[in-house]
């Protein structure tokens, strides 16, 4: 007996772990999609229902918006992103003075919650105090910036506080990147008289392909996710012009009690992420394996 | 010879291109200062907001600078008005927060070890599918186990406490944890451990005694990254607890969207900040080791 646990005590210490996630991960994940095969309103009922939920999901004028908003941002969140991350990271990476101190300002974002930021630049962009009113006070009169408040514009500010949030990370793992190349590889291509946005175009960026598809993951990852940031910038208004899956599905459960339909739209947003993670989860695996 | 002749003309080249070079840094400080702006903007802002009477937000601007060190929106922010009901502040929830992240990170984070290092140190058949197993956990959108924690709360009677917020944050950070330990532990030599274990070390010894006395970095790294996650967590905190038991983002989002009176945005940036400094101040302090958990937690490898 002693025996016995002294040889499997490992396992033993492992359990709670394994126990835990698979409880409250997958065993999870499984009970919402039976839900979302239930025609549960307020509480949970049993009895199954078939797609029922997700043909009423897929028919709601609100989750299609949602859907939309979704695609809107993810598209632009990734593009700013990106493409900021890549500038500051080059930019950086020319032995500048000062870069502590400019990294701390790029990446400080990353250290507050989206309800603070949200917070911030709900402030920054309400249009009677905001910026409008800066640039009138300044001599521009005719100066309009009311996005938020702009049913066709709203979205565009969460891509607004989003990229500033996020931007810095992307810097992050470019420059790591940038900076794990050889400084050989940099030299010689100089001597063989390319320039210096050469070096950079047709061979750093290009050597960088794995920090792209990390980037892409991580930043999807977050955009599917976006939750915080709607209900403290727009609780998804003005009407129900931002509202995105996440904050969807909150909703649906928590104020509509359409408990079946969240669950649906809870496991469109779960496969929406399986679909960038596992094919990443896959690939790094093999990568791990080949070294 | 060839490599002198090699790194002359290099220099040759250098200075050709010297004039260019100067162009072209100008125009790199101007941008990297340019983005700079962007991102201190908002904080600058919140700053001086929070020092500025509403009267004068009403007649200056984003920008102007406060008159005076007016600490006023801090201290209501912080402590309320006095008068009774619906004289909502931080300071409670802010203590809320610090009884859940306190307990939450502590687990969480001795859970993650002692995976991280039976995954390494203690391997089995299938121990990669183990991995995998609790690495999926990292990256599950927590709307598609909302449902199921609210009723599983419910049914152990801790929903809305911060019993059931700090069950739930040790649950869901323990993926991260595993993954941290588990990827500083695989670079530790095996060798070590052989050899204890010949010498009749046990499990809990080697542990305690060869691993445990250089994980202080990677103790560091996890701390801080399940700190910043769970302080700054308000999916977990708005739908397991209300009323009393919300932990701090939970607690200022409600204070700034509650419209009673005239908005005080004042006193809402000060409240924000107030939710924001514990964060901000270990990232200015161990900026390099928030650095490496941003870039390990969400980048396996």
């Amino acid at each position: 007996m002693f025996k016995w646990l002294e040889k499997n005590l490992p396992k033993i210490v492992m359990a709670p772990a394994v126990g835990l996630i698979g409880w409250f991960v997958y065993g999870f994940v499984l009970w919402t999609l039976y839900i979302s095969f239930t025609n549960s309103k307020i509480l949970p009922k049993y009895e199954l229902w078939g797609f029922g939920q997700y043909e009423k999901l897929w028919a709601s004028r609100k989750w299609l918006i949602a859907v939309d908003n979704l695609l809107i941002f993810t598209a632009l969140f990734l593009i700013f992103c990106v493409v900021i991350g890549i500038i500051l990271a080059i930019f950086l990476d020319q032995k500048i003075r000062a870069e502590g101190l400019l990294r701390t300002i790029y990446l400080y974002p990353m250290a507050l919650s989206f309800i603070v930021t949200g917070t911030a630049w709900k402030w920054i962009l309400n249009p009677t105090l905001g910026i409008q009113k800066m640039f009138r006070d300044w001599g521009f009169e005719n100066f309009t910036f009311d996005w938020l408040v702009d049913r066709e514009m709203a979205i565009y500010t969460i891509v607004i506080a989003g990229v500033w949030q996020s931007a810095g990370f992307v810097m992050a793992l470019f420059l790591a990147g940038l900076r794990s190349v050889e400084d050989e590889i940099v030299k010689a291509a100089k001597i063989d008289g390319a320039s210096l946005f050469t070096v950079y175009w047709k061979i750093l960026l290009p050597m960088m392909r794995p920090v792209f598809f990390t980037s892409f993951v991580i930043l999807v990852h977050i955009s599917i996710k976006s939750y915080d940031l709607i209900v403290a910038l727009t609780q998804g208004g003005p009407g129900i012009s931002t509202t995105m899956p996440a904050l969807y599905m909150t909703q649906t459960a928590f104020h509509k009690s359409q408990v079946g339909l969240s669950a649906a739209s809870a496991m469109m947003m779960f496969m929406a992420v399986a679909a960038v993670i596992i094919p990443y989860l896959y690939s790094e695996l093999r990568r791990e394996n080949a070294r | 010879m060839q490599d002198s002749l090699k790194s002359s003309s290099y220099q040759q080249l250098e200075q050709k291109s010297k004039y260019t070079n100067m162009f072209l840094r100008w125009f790199l400080y101007f941008i990297l200062i340019l983005f700079a702006s962007y991102f201190i903007f908002p904080l600058y802002v919140m700053v001086v907001t929070s020092l500025k009477t509403m009267e004068e937000i009403r007649q200056g601007t984003l920008l102007s600078w406060p008159s005076g060190l007016n600490l006023d929106s801090w201290a209501i922010a912080w402590g309320g008005r006095g008068y009774g009901a619906g004289d909502t502040f931080l300071r409670p929830y802010f203590w809320n927060s610090i009884k859940m992240v306190v307990p939450a990170v502590f687990f969480s984070t001795f859970i993650g070890a002692m995976t991280g290092y039976v995954l390494t140190k203690w391997r089995f058949k299938g121990d990669q599918w183990v991995f995998l197993f609790l690495l999926f956990g990292c990256f599950i959108p927590f709307q598609a186990i909302l449902l199921p924690m609210a009723r599983t709360l419910g049914v152990l009677g801790i929903s809305n406490s911060v019993v059931g917020l700090v069950l739930v944050h040790t649950v869901y950070g323990i993926p991260f944890t595993t993954l941290f330990f588990r990827n500083y532990y695989v670079s530790v030599p095996t060798e070590l451990v052989k050899a204890a274990r010949i010498d009749g070390a046990g499990f809990f010894k080697i542990f305690f005694k060869i691993l445990l006395p250089i994980s202080a970095p990677i103790i560091v790294v996890t701390v801080i990254w399940q700190f910043t996650q769970i302080w700054n967590d308000f999916l977990f905190g708005s739908t397991f607890s209300f009323g009393e038991a919300a932990p701090i983002q939970v607690a200022l989002n409600n204070m700034v969207l509650s419209s009673t009176s005239v908005k005080e945005y004042n006193v809402d940036m000060a409240s924000a900040i107030i939710a924001g400094i514990p964060t901000l101040i270990v990232y200015v302090l161990a900026g390099k080791y928030f650095i490496r958990g941003l870039t390990s937690g969400a980048v396996k490898g």
